[in-house]
């Protein structure tokens, strides 16, 4: 079954065309990378996924549904959820609460319910809670819990990320740059995470990525683009070794 | 850790802190009735009580929101005004004041957020700065609207106009709204308190939404917009909720305000009072409901006891305002604390050297 | 006929809003705050000339003189005392200082000059002009105060534009860490800069008062808050936008006095604000920022 169907995607930033025809097509429980050159429009793929921009034109289906001209909030309720390139976290909240809040629209009560306390408060904010410290514990951050999560370490900000994209039940999960400013070390166990990730969650994964080591050690099928189109697509040995993306990557 | 303790300050057993209010009033109202009170900070127990309740809900906007408005003496006038009216249409239907008191809020307070729904819906969708203008501009906008409005009630019902008297009143009726003249002869149905549960149900209502769904919700729109609309959170909703919530309090505050004194008129609710509130949240701390109460009550009663002062009091009060801003702010403070501890360290280490 | 003497009154008192203005817009650009006590400046600025030439007998255009440069060094000292050390502060404590400073200098004007209200005598004189046979009457304080305020506009656009210190206002406004770094000296900047500003609400508080001659402690509030309007209104920051706010501004207010309603006018003028904000949120001529995601 297809997850993400992407059709002749394009947008253009004034005359500039940040994307041109990209399609795609991922299947459902892949994890597919989306790599390219500095500058390729890669984030801008994310950013059009996700309904932060509007594409100019080309068709974007999750699951069958049409994404076009939904708002953020409502493509994530449909099951897109995503990272940040520069880390997004609530940075006044703590850890639990960055993720009690992915929970938002999982795990529901009323308004009256908020105000007076009353109902089925206590026994949803229990169960967000619990289900919460489940998603950190997964990512080894559950000792962090009550810290600020402005106070965490980058590598661990950036699990954060995934841990609260994760709360809100995605389909299919974007990751922006998962590894990077992350040391070798901590590539290596970012990769187990996101693979245990994948199976524990059942949720389908598009990530971009500049580290070719984590690209290729979990990726199982790559996109590349470059100049906002489309240069390869295929199992990532066979990309990384097309003549045209090595010639992309490195210039002539 | 320290800051993350602060934070904690909000979430820390809540019980205490009502027991604290609870406390203050009994002993304030021991203090009357033994006397033991001056006749002018007596006055000004309602206003206190009524500036907490604004402080509160204004904290809701600019603090767990994160969005300036610089109108919420706008909310506080409708209210104001609704509730006179209101109570002095009901004047005979409910002859037990306090019930007519609340009755009056209530509704005051409900015309207040359908003001803030109006106010909210175009606005909100501004950011920073623009956003503080526009709410300021529309403090304006209330009250000179409410400055050219004449309400008068008489045996056929309560009778409307704006710019000038267009209606006659049947014999027996009396004008509730005169225009730029305002409202007088108001009965005072206001006491203190009335204004203590008024203080209760809003910290009640505010505490609890702020350790909710939605209040994290909230605080997620101000920590980071565009994350928070990528897990699922309807930035609009959000601040229109937290916006709205904050007016409807603004308006109760203000019905209790106005039912305190026996002329009121719109000029009391203008952009010098939203500014006056504004002082009182950053001052209490952003976010921080309880420094909230604190900064309001202190700040309502300084001038008071600044008055021997005279003349001056006013000075000194801007003076102490700048003072502490910076004080507060420009690291003064760090400098303040870090002095102590590296005393207290040093004293350690000689005691240990000997 | 009364048309055309209206409009020339609209744009008279736009021009005092967009002098105003622009040294918000200024301050906001540079130091990227709501400078609240920049309507008090403006109060005192009215106070110094009044003095100087009531209590004194110097002549107006000295008077006027000596009031730019009382209010260039007020500027400069609120600068170094309150703002400077909250530099790095939220900006909110900033806000709430500025109202600080706004409490201190009214409630100084209070002390000095009692609260009482005094008569401003126009620095420019009751002469006035007389078109199409007496029919329209064109003030003399208008005509000085449209004047003033174009070679006003003029001046600050060449400053900023050609001098070595505009380049440096232009750069603190953009970054001022690397300003910094490229050598400008930023706190002298910023201290020109409300130096500027403070001068110029000198020049509006006695154009004001000079054709609005009631002077109290209180004087400089509203038009200050509507100056911030008019300066929100053609895009904060932006000095062309300043003026072009202001004057509109005042064209809306005069207008909205003499056809719709006197006690409306100032709900007409916020109205017409928030309806351009909603349609142009960055103000008319402002420039749109928007977040890199």
């Amino acid at each position: 079954m297809t997850t993400l169907e992407v059709t002749k995607l394009g947008i253009s930033f004034g005359g500039l065309r940040a994307v041109d025809e990209l399609s795609m097509k991922i299947e459902k429980g892949s994890l597919v990378g989306l790599i390219g050159p500095n500058g390729a429009g890669k984030t801008t793929v994310f950013n059009m996924l996700t309904g932060v921009y509007r594409p100019t034109d080309g068709g974007i289906r999750l699951e069958g549904e049409n994404l076009i001209g939904k708002k953020p909030f409502e493509i994530n309720h449909m099951g897109v959820a995503r990272t940040f390139q520069n880390i997004r976290l609530f940075p006044k909240q703590s850890v639990l609460d960055n993720v009690m809040v992915g929970f938002n629209n999982q795990i529901t009560y009323s308004l009256a319910e908020s105000i007076l306390h009353v109902g089925s408060y206590r026994k949803k904010e229990r169960e967000m809670r619990e289900r919460s410290l489940e998603i950190l514990r997964v990512f080894h951050l559950e000792d962090s819990a009550q810290t600020l999560s402005s106070n965490l370490p980058y590598g661990k900000q950036r699990k954060l990320e995934i841990a609260r994209a994760l709360a809100t039940n995605p389909k299919l999960l974007l990751l922006d740059e998962p590894a990077a400013g992350m040391n070798p070390n901590e590539t290596g166990e970012l990769m187990d995470t996101i693979r245990l990730v994948r199976k524990k969650y059942n949720v389908t994964i598009l990530l971009i990525e500049h580290d070719m080591k984590l690209v290729q050690g979990i990726c199982e099928y790559l996109y590349v683009l470059n100049f906002g189109r489309l240069l390869a697509e295929g199992a990532p040995e066979k990309v990384l070794n097309d003549p045209a993306v090595v010639k992309a990557y490195l210039g002539d | 850790m320290k800051q993350f303790k602060n934070l904690l300050t909000v979430r820390r057993d809540n019980t205490i802190s009502y027991g604290i209010v609870i406390l203050a009033f009994l002993v304030i109202q021991g203090m009357i009735a033994s006397g033991n009170i001056s006749s002018s900070l007596k006055g000004q127990l309602v206003p206190i009580c009524a500036y907490i309740v604004m402080a509160v809900s204004l904290n809701l906007t600019v603090g767990i929101l994160g969005e300036l408005s610089l109108g919420h003496a706008g909310f506080m006038s409708v209210g104001a005004f609704t509730g006179i009216v209101v109570s002095t249409s009901l004047a005979a239907a409910i002859p037990s004041a306090p019930l007519r008191l609340a009755v009056s809020m209530v509704i005051g307070g409900l015309f207040a957020g359908l003001a803030g729904v109006i106010v909210g819906i175009p606005v909100l969708r501004l950011k920073g700065d623009y956003l503080a203008i526009v709410t300021l501009a529309f403090g304006e906008i209330i009250k000179n609207i409410i400055n050219v409005l004449y309400i008068g009630l008489d045996e056929n019902g309560l009778h409307f106009s704006i710019l000038q008297q267009s209606f006659t009143l049947a014999e027996g009726g009396r004008m509730i709204i005169n225009g730029p003249m305002g409202v007088s002869g108001v009965e005072k149905i206001s006491s203190f308190t009335s204004g203590f549960v008024l203080i209760l149900v809003t910290l009640f209502i505010i505490l609890n939404l702020v350790h909710s769904r939605t209040g994290r919700a909230v605080m997620s729109v101000r920590d980071n917009k565009i994350a928070a609309e990528s897990i699922g959170i309807s930035v609009t909703r959000c601040k229109l909720l937290a916006f709205v919530i904050s007016a409807v309090f603004a308006g109760m505050a203000g019905t209790l305000y106005a039912m305190n004194f026996s002329t009121v008129t719109a000029s009391k609710f203008d952009f010098n009072t939203s500014i006056l509130i504004l002082v009182f949240v950053v001052l209490g701390g952003l976010g921080n409901i309880w420094g909230s109460i604190i900064a309001a009550a202190l700040l309502t009663v300084l001038p008071e006891l600044l008055r021997s002062m005279n003349d001056y009091r006013m000075l000194i009060y801007a003076i102490l305002l700048i003072v502490m801003m910076i004080f507060n702010n420009s690291g003064a403070r760090k400098r303040l604390l870090e002095w102590r501890s590296a005393r207290c360290a040093a004293r350690n280490e000689k005691k240990e050297g000997a | 006929m009364t048309f055309l003497s209206h409009l020339i009154n609209g744009v008279s008192l736009g021009s005092v809003y967009a002098i105003i203005a622009l040294g918000y817009t200024m301050v906001y650009g540079i130091a990227k705050m709501l400078n609240f006590a920049h309507g008090d400046v403006i109060m005192v600025g009215a106070y110094i000339s009044f003095c100087t030439t009531s209590y004194l007998g110097l002549s107006p255009f000295v008077s006027v003189l000596f009031s730019i440069f009382v209010c260039t060094v007020l500027g400069i000292v609120i600068e170094r005392l309150a703002y400077k050390p909250l530099r790095q502060a939220p900006s909110l404590a900033v806000l709430i200082t500025a109202i600080g400073v706004s409490y201190f200098l009214q409630n100084a004007a209070l002390l000095i000059w009692g609260s009482s209200p005094k008569t401003f005598t126009s620095v420019v004189g009751n002469w006035s002009v007389r078109l199409f046979d007496g029919q329209l009457v064109i003030s003399g304080v208008a005509i000085v105060t449209i004047l003033a305020c174009i070679i006003i506009m003029l001046c600050l656009t060449l400053f900023i534009n050609r001098t070595k210190m505009g380049t440096a206002m232009r750069a603190v406004s953009e970054d001022k860490a690397a300003a910094g770094l490229m050598g400008i000296n930023v706190n002298t900047t910023i201290s020109m800069t409300f130096a500027i500003g403070s001068g110029l609400a000198a020049i509006a508080g006695i154009l004001m008062c000079s054709a609005y001659p009631t002077l109290m402690p209180t004087t400089g509030s509203m038009p200050g808050i509507k100056a911030f309007t008019a300066a929100v209104f053609g895009g904060i920051g932006s000095i062309p936008g300043a003026m072009l706010g202001g004057i509109l501004l005042g064209l809306i207010e005069i207008f909205s006095k003499a056809y719709i309603s006197t006690q409306l006018s100032d709900a007409i003028v916020f109205a017409v604000l928030i309806v351009v904000l909603i349609v142009k949120p960055d103000g008319l001529l402002g420039k749109h920022v928007s977040e890199k995601v």
